[in-house]
Formats: C-alpha cells, sequence, structure tokens
C-alpha cells in the first residue's frame, strides 16, 4: 500500500476534476501544496493579491465554462479571498477557492494567521467545508466540483490545516460521495411548459429577457432558434451578454439603468416576458412598482428562490435554461405545426422604430476624445471577436453599450457585486483559459489602480492580455452622479494625475502606449495587438463625459436621462 | 404570522450556524428555535418557529433548501400537529406562599422537580398557550429564572 500526503491527495484530487490550472498565492501552511506542485505538472499562476487569484479564477471559468480554481493561505489570504469569492456568489459562477488553515489542535485559539474562513465565507459560498481530516479530503474536494459547476454554479471554499496536507493517505483511497440534501432539479416541468408555449403562442407582444443563467447552462444556441421560431425579440442583462448576437435584428441589447432606451420601453409595453436565468435585479427592474405594468411573467430558472422573489410570476418553470428551452421550443413547434406562426410583424415594427429613435449615441462629430468612440474602435479592430473584461463603473457601461457580442462567454464583467479591480485579474484568468482569443480589459483608471500590482501577474505569468484604459481623470461613475443628483460637489472623486500610467506598466515589463487624440486610436489598438505581451493603452478620454441613456436611482425605467440637460 | 417549519439536516459541525445566519442576513426573525438528532444519527431536526408573512415564508423555506446540508423541510399545518415546549421555572416561595403555588402547578398538571430554602422549580410541558398561562398565574410570587426549550411539533398521524 502505497502512502501519499494530503498535498499529493490534493493535487491529485484536482487532477482528477480536469484542473489544469490554479491561480493562488503560498503561504506558510500552503508549503506542503506548493511543495507537492513544484513537482508535479499543474499550472500555477502566482498573483501578487490574492483577491486577484478569486478574479482570475473567477475570469477562467466565465471564459471556458469550467470550474475555476484559486488558492491562498490560511488567516490574510483567505480574508483577501473574500472580495473575489463574493463576486463569484453574486454571479453564480463555478469556483473552488482552497485555503490552509492552522493545524487541527490550535483552530480556535487565535494562532497565528488564524482566522475562521468557513465562517467568514459562510453567506458568500454556495457550500464550504472545514476538512478535519486526511480521510475526508478526497471526498470533500470531489464534493466541492460537483457543488460548485452543477445546479445554479457558485463557489465552494475547501478550507484545509496543515497538518491534513501533512498526514498520509493510502494513494488508491476509494471516494464515495453522499449528498442527500443537493439534488438540482433539471428537467422542466411539462405541464407547465405546455401551458407557457400556449401563453407566448397567444402573447401579442412578447419579449425574452436572457440572463447569465443562458451563458453558463449553454442554450445560447438553442435561445437563439428558439427566438428566431417563434419571432421572439430578446433582451439580456448585463451578465446574459452575447447569449443572443447583439448585432441580430431581433436584439434589443440590454436593459436598465444604462440598458437601451428601447429595451426599456420594450418592457414597459410588453403583455409577457419570458425570462430565463435571470434573477430581475434592480439594476434592471428601476422602480420595482412600474417595472413592466402590462406583463405577465413566465419564469425559467434552476433555482427556485428566484422564481417569485422580486416580481410576481405567473408561470414558474423551475429547471435548466436549455433542458427548458428546448421542450418549450418543442411544444412551440407542435403548435405551430397545427395552427401557423403567430404574426408578430405589428410589435417587431414598433420595437425597430423605438430602435430608430433612441439609438445609443454620441457625439461622434466631436473631435474631443470620446470613450464610446474608442470601445467602437476596439469592436471595428477585433471585428467582435475578442474577449472583452471590463472593470467597474463608466468604463464597464460604456464597454456593454458599445460592444456588441455575439458570442457567450466574451463578455466577462462583474454585475451583481460590482467590484472595482475586477478586469484585470478576470482578464488573466480569460486569457490563460482561452489562450487563442484576443483578451482586452476595458479599464478606469480609478477600478485598475486597486489592483495595479496584478500587471506583474500577467508579465511574469506570459500572458498577454491587452489593457485598454479610459483614462478620465476621475472616479466617473460616482463623479456623474454627484454631477447629476449632488449638484456638482466632486467629493473625493477626483484622481488626475496621479500616476504614469505608461510608466507604471514599463516598470513591469510590459509595454505602454499613450494616445490623447481621436486620429491616433484606431493605430494604438492596431498596434496594441500586435504586440505578443502585457500592453496598457492610456487613453486620456473627455474628462466629464457621462454615460447616457440612464435611469435615476429608484426611477422607472422607462423614465430615462438622455443627457446632461 | 407565526409558521412552523421542521427541517431535517445533515449531522455535522457548523450546520446549525449556517441555518441561523441564513435567517439573520436574509432578514428572517426566528421566534425559537430548537434542535436535537432523530431517529438516525446522521440527520438532525430543527424545529424553527418563524415569524413571516406567506411570501416571506416562501422565501424562507426556498433559501433553506438551497443550503447542502438541508435534506428535507416540512412547514407544519398547526390545525394538524400536536406541538409541544418543556420550560423550567424556579419561582420565589415562602412558608406562606408555597401551598399557593402548589395548588397552581397542580391544577397545570406540571411538576415539581427541585425545592429550595426560598424557591420551587417547575418543570411544564405542553403548548405555548398553556406554558404561558402557568407563567401568568406565578408571574405575582416572582419568577427567578425561566428556561425554554422552544417549540418541537409532530404531524399527527402515521405519515412522517
Amino acid at each position: 500500500m502505497s502512502k501519499i500526503t494530503g498535498a499529493q491527495m490534493l493535487l491529485k484530487c484536482l487532477e482528477k476534476e480536469g484542473v489544469d490550472v490554479i491561480f493562488g498565492y503560498p503561504g506558510g501552511v500552503m508549503i506542503p501544496i506548493y511543495d507537492a506542485i513544484f513537482d508535479g505538472n499543474l499550472r500555477h499562476i502566482l498573483v501578487r493579491h490574492e483577491q486577484c487569484a478569486a478574479h482570475a479564477a473567477d475570469g477562467y471559468a466565465r471564459a471556458t465554462g469550467k470550474t475555476g480554481v484559486c488558492m491562498a493561505t490560511s488567516g490574510p489570504g483567505g480574508t483577501n479571498l473574500v472580495t473575489g469569492i463574493a463576486n463569484a456568489y453574486m454571479d453564480s459562477i463555478p469556483m473552488v477557492a482552497i485555503t490552509g488553515q492552522v493545524a487541527t489542535g490550535v483552530i480556535g485559539t487565535d494562532a497565528f494567521q488564524e482566522a475562521d474562513i468557513t465562517g467568514i465565507t459562510s453567506p458568500i459560498t454556495k457550500h464550504n467545508y472545514l476538512v478535519k481530516s486526511i480521510e475526508e479530503l478526497p471526498v470533500v474536494v470531489k464534493e466541492a466540483f460537483y457543488i460548485a459547476s452543477t445546479g445554479r454554479p457558485g463557489p465552494v471554499l475547501v478550507d484545509i490545516p496543515v497538518d491534513v496536507l501533512k498526514s498520509l493517505i493510502d494513494k488508491n483511497t476509494k471516494v464515495e460521495v453522499k449528498l442527500n440534501g443537493y439534488k438540482p432539479t433539471y428537467k422542466g416541468n411539462l405541464r407547465q411548459i405546455k401551458q407557457a408555449a400556449k401563453k407566448i403562442f397567444s402573447s401579442k407582444k412578447p419579449v425574452i429577457f436572457a440572463g447569465g443563467g443562458i451563458i453558463s447552462s449553454g442554450a445560447s444556441s438553442i435561445l437563439t432558434e428558439f427566438a428566431k421560431k417563434a419571432n421572439l425579440p430578446v433582451i439580456t442583462t448585463l451578465l446574459g451578454k452575447g447569449c443572443f448576437p447583439e448585432n441580430d435584428e431581433l436584439s434589443l441589447r440590454i436593459a436598465g439603468m444604462h440598458g437601451t432606451k428601447y429595451a426599456n420601453l420594450a418592457f414597459t409595453e410588453t403583455d409577457l416576458i419570458i425570462a430565463v436565468g435571470v434573477r430581475f435585479d434592480d439594476r434592471v427592474t428601476g422602480k420595482l412598482s412600474e417595472f413592466a405594468p402590462e406583463a405577465e411573467v413566465i419564469h425559467i430558472d434552476i433555482d427556485p428562490a428566484e422564481i417569485g422573489k422580486n416580481i410576481k410570476t405567473n408561470i414558474p418553470i423551475v429547471g435548466d435554461a436549455k433542458s427548458v428551452l428546448k421542450d418549450l421550443s418543442n411544444e412551440y413547434e407542435k403548435i405551430i405545426s397545427s395552427k401557423g406562426n403567430t404574426d408578430r410583424s405589428e410589435w417587431l415594427g414598433r420595437l425597430k422604430g423605438l430602435k430608430q429613435k433612441y439609438p445609443l449615441k454620441y457625439d461622434r462629430d466631436s473631435k474631443k476624445l470620446k470613450p464610446a468612440y474608442i470601445v467602437e474602435k476596439i469592436y471595428e479592430v477585433t471585428k467582435g471577436d475578442a474577449i472583452i473584461c471590463t472593470e467597474v463603473g463608466q468604463n464597464q457601461m460604456w464597454a456593454a453599450q458599445f460592444y456588441k457580442s455575439s458570442q457567450p462567454r466574451t463578455f466577462i464583467s462583474s454585475g451583481g457585486l460590482g467590484t472595482m479591480g475586477f478586469g484585470l485579474p478576470a482578464s488573466i484568468g480569460a486569457k490563460v483559459g482561452r489562450p487563442d482569443k484576443t483578451v482586452i480589459d476595458i479599464a478606469g483608471d480609478g477600478s485598475i489602480q486597486m489592483v495595479s500590482q496584478e500587471l506583474a501577474t500577467a508579465v511574469t505569468g506570459k500572458v498577454p492580455i491587452k489593457i485598454m484604459l479610459l483614462n478620465n481623470g476621475y472616479l466617473g461613475m460616482v463623479r456623474q452622479w454627484q454631477e447629476l443628483f449632488y449638484n456638482r460637489r466632486y467629493s473625493e472623486t477626483c484622481i488626475k494625475n496621479c500616476v504614469d500610467f505608461v510608466k507604471l506598466v514599463e516598470a513591469y515589463g510590459g509595454v505602454g502606449l499613450r494616445v490623447k487624440e481621436k486620429r491616433d486610436v484606431e493605430g494604438a489598438i492596431k498596434k496594441a495587438l500586435e504586440i505578443n505581451n502585457l500592453v496598457l493603452v492610456d487613453f486620456w478620454i473627455e474628462m466629464e463625459e457621462n454615460v447616457f441613456p440612464m435611469v435615476a436611482p429608484g426611477a422607472p425605467i422607462n423614465k430615462m436621462l438622455e443627457d446632461n440637460k | 404570522m407565526n409558521h412552523i417549519i421542521s427541517v431535517l439536516v445533515e449531522n455535522k459541525a457548523g450546520v446549525l450556524a449556517k441555518i441561523s445566519s441564513l435567517f439573520s442576513r436574509r432578514g428572517f426573525n426566528i421566534e425559537s428555535l430548537a434542535v436535537g438528532p432523530t431517529e438516525n444519527d446522521e440527520i438532525s431536526r430543527i424545529t424553527i418557529v418563524v415569524n413571516a408573512e406567506k411570501h416571506g415564508i416562501e422565501q424562507v423555506v426556498k433559501q433553506l433548501y438551497k443550503l447542502i446540508n438541508v435534506i428535507k423541510i416540512q412547514e407544519l399545518d398547526p390545525l394538524n400537529i400536536v406541538e409541544r415546549e418543556l420550560v423550567l421555572i424556579k419561582v420565589s416561595t415562602d412558608s406562606k406562599t408555597r401551598a399557593e403555588v402548589l395548588e397552581i402547578v397542580n391544577i397545570f398538571r406540571a411538576n415539581i422537580v427541585d425545592v429550595g430554602k426560598k424557591s420551587l422549580l417547575v418543570e411544564i410541558t405542553g403548548t405555548r398557550s398553556k406554558v404561558n398561562a402557568l407563567e401568568e398565574m406565578l408571574r405575582p410570587y416572582g419568577i427567578l429564572e425561566l428556561v425554554r426549550t422552544g417549540k418541537i411539533a409532530c404531524s399527527r398521524g402515521s405519515k412522517s
């Protein structure tokens, strides 16, 4: 009987789960694991702050669909992961976070670098484990990956005391998983689905409202097929961006606070919302009591707790988006093959009119450097084929508005938690997972400074991402609110000239370019994409440019501010 | 309105903490909570009395189901259950009041489980209203200490 250490067993289990990369940072109690990594074949990306290990694992998971893995030491290592775990939890991203813990004998004594990380992460994980004995370890790892990646995905944390990592276990220990309390529902109730198909058939003004659930269940192609078959316009959430091609004529793009005006008006006029894999977040619905006043709601979600949580549902369907949409499409097919397809030309014509009347716009003739112009140029140069990651704030909204995504897993953004500093590490994770793709972080000068140490990770880890920095010298989104709602009192939001970003990225061994003129934008983007290294393009954009249209906080979504007046 | 929910959970470390923290972060109020092993030692039962509206209680149940260690949840129909709570009441007595207290205790079919020089320890099981009534009757004599288990309940009939 050959024995291996807990650390070696852990790596063996990770390999068995198909893990090909870990984003992590070592520490005292983690040395046994890192010692095992030293000999193994598992790729490890050394980040410069544990928060970014979690964000990178998150970006990797969003870009590939696989479970991302991050790792940190006990105490501060674990607490530094917290923001990244919370971010993945809010956006339902499959992730396994592994933390070291002090030895079992001293747990609870406030030992050096001890933190109750399972207690701390309990509200922000789908599940978590403290592994108290070596025998549990292989079972826990298997369960963790299963839980993280099935049902409604989410982060699972596994906390392993150092003595467990050092103790010995039979190499070929049998693993038996027993999860009595976890049985996600994949197949939707057929009676409800039939009812939904009938409802859709008879609806005059329906819309599909598609979210991140479409992407995580891999339902994009069935969604597209169904929407086209039934002539259904599609609105997405921010996280659903890319699940339906945004350049398709049925696409109304994204709705909500900075969504398109035509999507928001479509919600206000629709008589039937077919919601799939969404949770009716407040950034989408605006004032809830005035949201979609005419609409009945079919809500399809794998998490029963989301159905009826925020808005009243007429036909609830619990199940996996892909499976339910397949059944729904079949049922719909049956109806139209006997009764003929519904004529929706009036409704689609109305929406087409709204699209023409209220397009996303900015001052195209301006000689100044407009962020929307830059994003459009990035779209043109990359032919819409890049993976776009964003930070959080104005940069994120400009990216969402002016970069049309047509494939799932190509728009990666922190939705629910709104985590500044997400974009840079997430783009590193995305590029590690999809080395074949151009990966661009559309960044802001505020957000990127929360994580700028990760420029080192990109260079030393040989992850040639491209950062397009929309530098306006402000914490722009907060400044915009201060301008619109706080009488232009720019309290603590001006961060102008605090750092030379070109020198900063050069100091880390990357390449820096600066663009101040509109005419240089395209050339700089092309040059950045040609260089096989980390490149940051520092665009000095117009300082007080705002994101429009906009729904004021607490207002109904059909009342949108369209400019500064 | 109060609802009684009976939750079967895996008997593992940290499960109770996960449940109670879920209640606080989702803003649900726990009136009482009683926990103990069941006929199967791998499974514990938690009986929770929650104060919530109908929509609220649906969310409680759905959110609880999302916890991996939760196996089964029943919302008990208050008209079709046997509910009990066990309460220990230490009541202040002296030679003059002792007989009166004993009489009250007898009427309620409660038990005296300990006698001190200046106190009696009363044990009572029953529904909350019965327990409350006894508490009211004993209050004028001076309640030194009161300990309640929290409500437990079981549905009537053979179905489990």
